[in-house]
């Protein structure tokens, strides 16, 4: 089965194909379970590679499979004191290869794709496009698990492209829809600012990669973590390329300065922004970075960097998610701050935990926005959770699982969250970093009192929304509620795969953190970590777990407290005035970027509009104009008379008989 | 002042370029054609200056041939002149532009 | 002797020429006038060069056969007196002539410059003769002896079809 790791990615082209040429004249029942069952033969094949491959001894763990070679680029001589080659062949081929590291995101990624998958073909049953989604979301599963599986960054890249191009695909899937009354977006508007934004990460993620490929050779993933761990490259070379890196992983995972898009593509269908922007697309960026571990231990001031942007969109992006009141943004300001956790418990070192945290998250954020698309579905519609409430009674497999889901966000054990959430944390004190411990601390209160919040307003309450929508409110069908029964379980029992050593010994001994052994092999942690991790001690840990559970704890209480009472929560915001407003237009971040970037870039191509038009089109006229001119002129001496002919043929002749004599 | 072909040829190119004038600056047909006679004139006057030059007769059959060709053109054109007045009654070669533009 | 006829022809010649060019001279049959007189000049001048036989046939067929054809039509048609030619355009008026003296004073320039006066050589005792010319005509030149015969007989039929009313 491990020889068939290729198959993966394919499996999703041939749905893609299928239904792409023929989903029309298919019965829609067919498109669905085709596209279905592609992604479930892909599950299934990573279901056996994975297993073969836990079979192998730890250090035979890392099985490449080459399908054949995409480019030969001659060859690169390179004098590196540390490096052991002197010239190298350089080419780039279709290689996957599958270590612990891509095993845990491949399963997160096809499990939870064929959830959603399945609880698509409920939710867009009404959908007059439902062909075109399928063929989207099978490309999209295509894609990704490309960019999973690959063995080298350029195969990478083109599914990271890949990925990018379904995500604009699926978000201005409901084209001629608008989306935000506020801004004027529409959905293909809110696509489009997703590309684009994806597109500037994308240029710095190229350029990195043209730095290692003319440093090293090779864009090989595993060669190059052996280069960076023998000392190989300039250390300026090595952070520059882990902050361009790091920058492509911005935009694609949503980090300061380049989340904006995301808010926004929550334009397209539920279970679009559940697959890829909360459980798969957006991890690319973290799953990137854990990669090229080896490349940013060797570089501690890009790690710096990515710890000290994380930190700060988690915090950053909590702040947003207390006011909005689209249940979808709550939920998409909620991804940015976990993805900023991920990537400060990256940028500490804390790989493992960042892994682990992209895992759980995965679990209870597809599991948050299907039970939202399983609400809206339910009320015809509605997304403003100022008209929602309390329709627990009516959606009550809904209203169970979504409340699974916010516990496990917010950190109570024993639900998957706490200890992915824990171990972040840990990493941070043990490192000495107490700044970005207390700012990660204060992100995890605030995530706790808003997806409270979000909770109790939508299911808790009196419904605020008029009596006729109340009145056909119903559970969702099985096929969506079946997968959020899954995604409920997988959020109970997600975490229980990395318990820490302090708590195992309360769970009677042994060494349950099964999480950390499988990935630590793969992943390289710089001394300073690895070190701290050693050296600390457990009753500090102790305190900290049970610190964390009394945040959550106290975020809960808090929104549930203030929400209870009707009217408290609108005097509180009015009290802070300037504060509230701040944080309900968003730090006005996406004007700022209006006027600094958006109206210098339309003003340079109005000059070029008008330069191609009145210069380049004015040449091509000219050229137009001189030819019509010079016949005019030359007509003329077309006068009929015999004569004149005459006198121009002596003209002729004399000028023949001047060159001929005087020459 | 012995006669040498300088003094012909001079003699020949001047007659010739009279009659080139004769045709830019003429407006009757008949005089255009006179003028062309008078070209062909200057050239024969050339040829026999050469074949004097050269002690050979071939120049001299050579005018001998323009002179019968000359013949034979001037009645040809003549004759076009004749229809030409029939048409339209003048001889003005500037009548004649309706290749104008 | 010879220098003697030489200038005068010559002036005569270029006398009748301008008679016949310039558009002073309104009148056409004064112009073929000037025509004839300049067609017995020039048939002098073949008489210097001793090509007799060809000077007598200048007079008889140019001079005596071409110009009576030319006259004849003139008197046919009846032509008027040309009119001024004032309205052929500007440059047909100026550069014309322009172009017709810079056209003679390249050729005078480079003759005087490459034959410096020069004499002629003697001249063979049967140069210039009938039988000479008859000698070359009907040997070396047979073809298009034949060929002209020809063109004559196509050019009578020409004037004949051109000139006609009615085809």
């Amino acid at each position: 089965m491990l020889n068939l790791i290729w198959i993966i990615p394919l499996l999703p082209l041939i749905g893609v194909a299928v239904n792409g040429l023929f989903g029309r004249r298919m019965p829609r029942a067919a498109v669905g379970v085709l596209g279905c069952a592609v992604v479930l033969a892909s599950l299934l094949i990573s279901f056996g590679a994975v297993w073969e491959l836990s079979q192998l001894p730890v250090e035979e763990r890392y099985h490449e499979v080459v399908v054949g070679r995409w480019m030969s680029l001659g060859t690169l001589v390179n004098q590196h004191p540390g490096s052991s080659t002197v010239s190298t062949d350089v080419h780039i081929d279709w290689g996957f290869a599958l270590d612990p590291l891509s095993a845990v995101l491949l399963l997160v990624v096809t499990g939870v794709g064929f959830l959603i998958h399945v609880y698509s073909v409920g939710y867009m049953s009404h959908e007059r496009d439902l062909v075109r989604f399928f063929v989207y979301l099978n490309l999209f599963m295509a894609m990704m698990c490309t960019l999973v599986l690959a063995n080298n960054l350029l195969v990478m890249f083109v599914g990271w492209e890949g990925v990018g191009l379904c995500s604009y695909l699926l978000i201005g899937f409901f084209y001629d829809r608008p989306f935000d009354a506020r801004t004027g977006l529409s959905c293909a508007d809110a696509g489009r600012k997703a590309f684009i934004v994806n597109r500037i990460g994308d240029f710095a993620f190229l350029i990195g990669m043209l730095y290692l490929i003319t440093e090293f050779g090779t864009l090989h993933m595993r060669t190059l973590a052996g280069e960076f761990q023998h000392g190989a490259g300039p250390e300026w070379l090595l952070s520059g390329v882990g902050v361009l890196l790091f920058i492509g992983a911005c935009g694609k995972s949503a980090q300061i300065p380049l989340y904006v898009w995301l808010p926004d593509a929550m334009a397209g269908p539920t279970p679009v922004s559940a697959l890829i922007h909360a459980a798969t697309m957006v991890t690319a960026g973290v799953y990137m970075v854990c990669r090229m571990s080896a490349l940013y231990s060797a570089a501690p001031e890009a790690m710096a960097i990515v710890a000290l942007v994380g930190t700060a969109t988690a915090l950053f992006a909590a702040t947003m998610g207390l006011t909005a009141t689209d249940i979808k943004k709550v939920l998409a300001y909620s991804t940015v701050s976990q993805l900023g956790f991920m990537f400060a418990a990256a940028g500490l070192g804390a790989y493992i935990a960042a892994m682990f945290h992209l895992m759980t998250h995965a679990f209870f954020k597809a599991l948050l926005f299907l039970g939202a698309g399983s609400v809206i579905h339910g009320l015809h519609g509605e997304q403003d959770i100022r008209r929602m409430g309390g329709i627990r009674r009516k959606m009550p497999i809904t209203f169970l699982t979504f409340v699974i889901a916010t516990l496990a966000i917010a950190g109570i054990p024993p639900l998957a969250g706490f200890f992915s959430k824990d171990e972040i944390l840990a990493a941070a004190w043990n490192g000495g970093h107490r700044g970005i411990w207390a700012a990660l601390l204060c992100g995890a209160i605030l995530t706790a009192f808003y997806m409270t919040r979000l909770t109790w307003l939508v299911f808790f309450g009196s419904f605020r929304g008029d009596a006729e929508t109340l009145a056909k409110v119903h559970e969702s069908p099985r096929s969506m509620t079946v997968p959020l029964m899954v995604l409920a379980l997988l959020a109970v029992t997600g975490g229980w795969i990395g318990i820490p050593k302090v708590m195992s010994g309360w769970v009677g001994g042994g060494d349950w953190n099964r999480l950390h052994h499988w990935l630590e092999p793969v992943v390289v942690t710089p001394h300073a970590a690895a070190q701290a991790d050693a050296g600390h001690a457990s009753g500090a840990e102790g305190m900290l777990i049970v610190l964390a559970i009394v945040v959550a704890v106290a975020g809960v209480l808090m929104a549930a407290t203030i929400y209870r009472r009707e009217g408290l929560a609108e005097r509180l915001a009015r009290a802070s005035g300037p504060v509230y407003r701040t944080l309900r237009n968003l730090f006005w971040v996406d004007e700022l970027y209006d006027v600094l970037v958006l109206r210098p870039f339309y003003a340079v191509c109005r000059f070029f509009n008008g330069f191609d038009r009145r210069v380049v089109d004015g040449l091509v006229n000219a050229s137009g104009i001189v030819t019509e001119l010079t016949g005019q002129v030359l007509k003329l001496f077309q006068t009929g008379l015999v004569r004149n002919y005459a006198m121009t043929f002596l003209l002729g002749v004399v000028a023949i008989l001047f060159y001929l004599i005087t020459r | 002042m012995p006669l040498g072909p300088e003094k012909f040829l001079i003699l020949s190119a001047v007659i010739f370029a009279l009659g080139v004038l004769g045709v830019l600056l003429r407006r009757g047909a008949i005089s255009i054609l006179m003028s062309i006679e008078l070209m062909l004139n200057g050239a024969n006057l050339a040829f026999i200056a050469f074949a004097r030059q050269f002690g050979q007769a071939e120049g001299q059959i050579y005018v001998f041939f323009i002179i019968t060709l000359a013949a034979a053109e001037a009645a040809v054109g003549l004759a076009i002149v004749i229809a030409l007045f029939r048409l339209g009654d003048s001889t003005d070669v500037d009548e004649l532009s309706l290749l104008k533009w | 002797m010879e220098s003697i006829a030489f200038i005068v022809l010559s002036i005569l010649a270029l006398a009748s020429a301008l008679v016949v060019v310039l558009p002073v001279v309104r009148n056409a049959v004064v112009c073929a006038l000037a025509l004839a007189v300049n067609l017995i000049c020039v048939a002098g001048f073949f008489f210097l060069l001793q090509a007799q036989f060809i000077g007598f046939l200048q007079i008889i067929v140019y001079a005596g056969a071409i110009m009576v054809l030319i006259l004849f039509v003139l008197m046919l048609l009846n032509v008027h007196d040309e009119r001024h030619l004032g309205s052929s355009g500007f440059f047909q008026r100026y550069l014309g002539p322009l172009l017709a003296v810079g056209f003679v004073a390249l050729l005078v320039t480079s003759l005087v410059a490459s034959l410096q006066g020069a004499e002629f050589p003697r001249a063979g005792a049967a140069y210039g003769t009938v039988a000479t010319l008859g000698q070359e005509l009907f040997t070396r030149f047979f073809y298009p002896f034949e060929a002209i015969s020809l063109l004559l007989v196509v050019a009578m039929i020409g004037a004949v079809l051109l000139a006609k009313r009615r085809l």
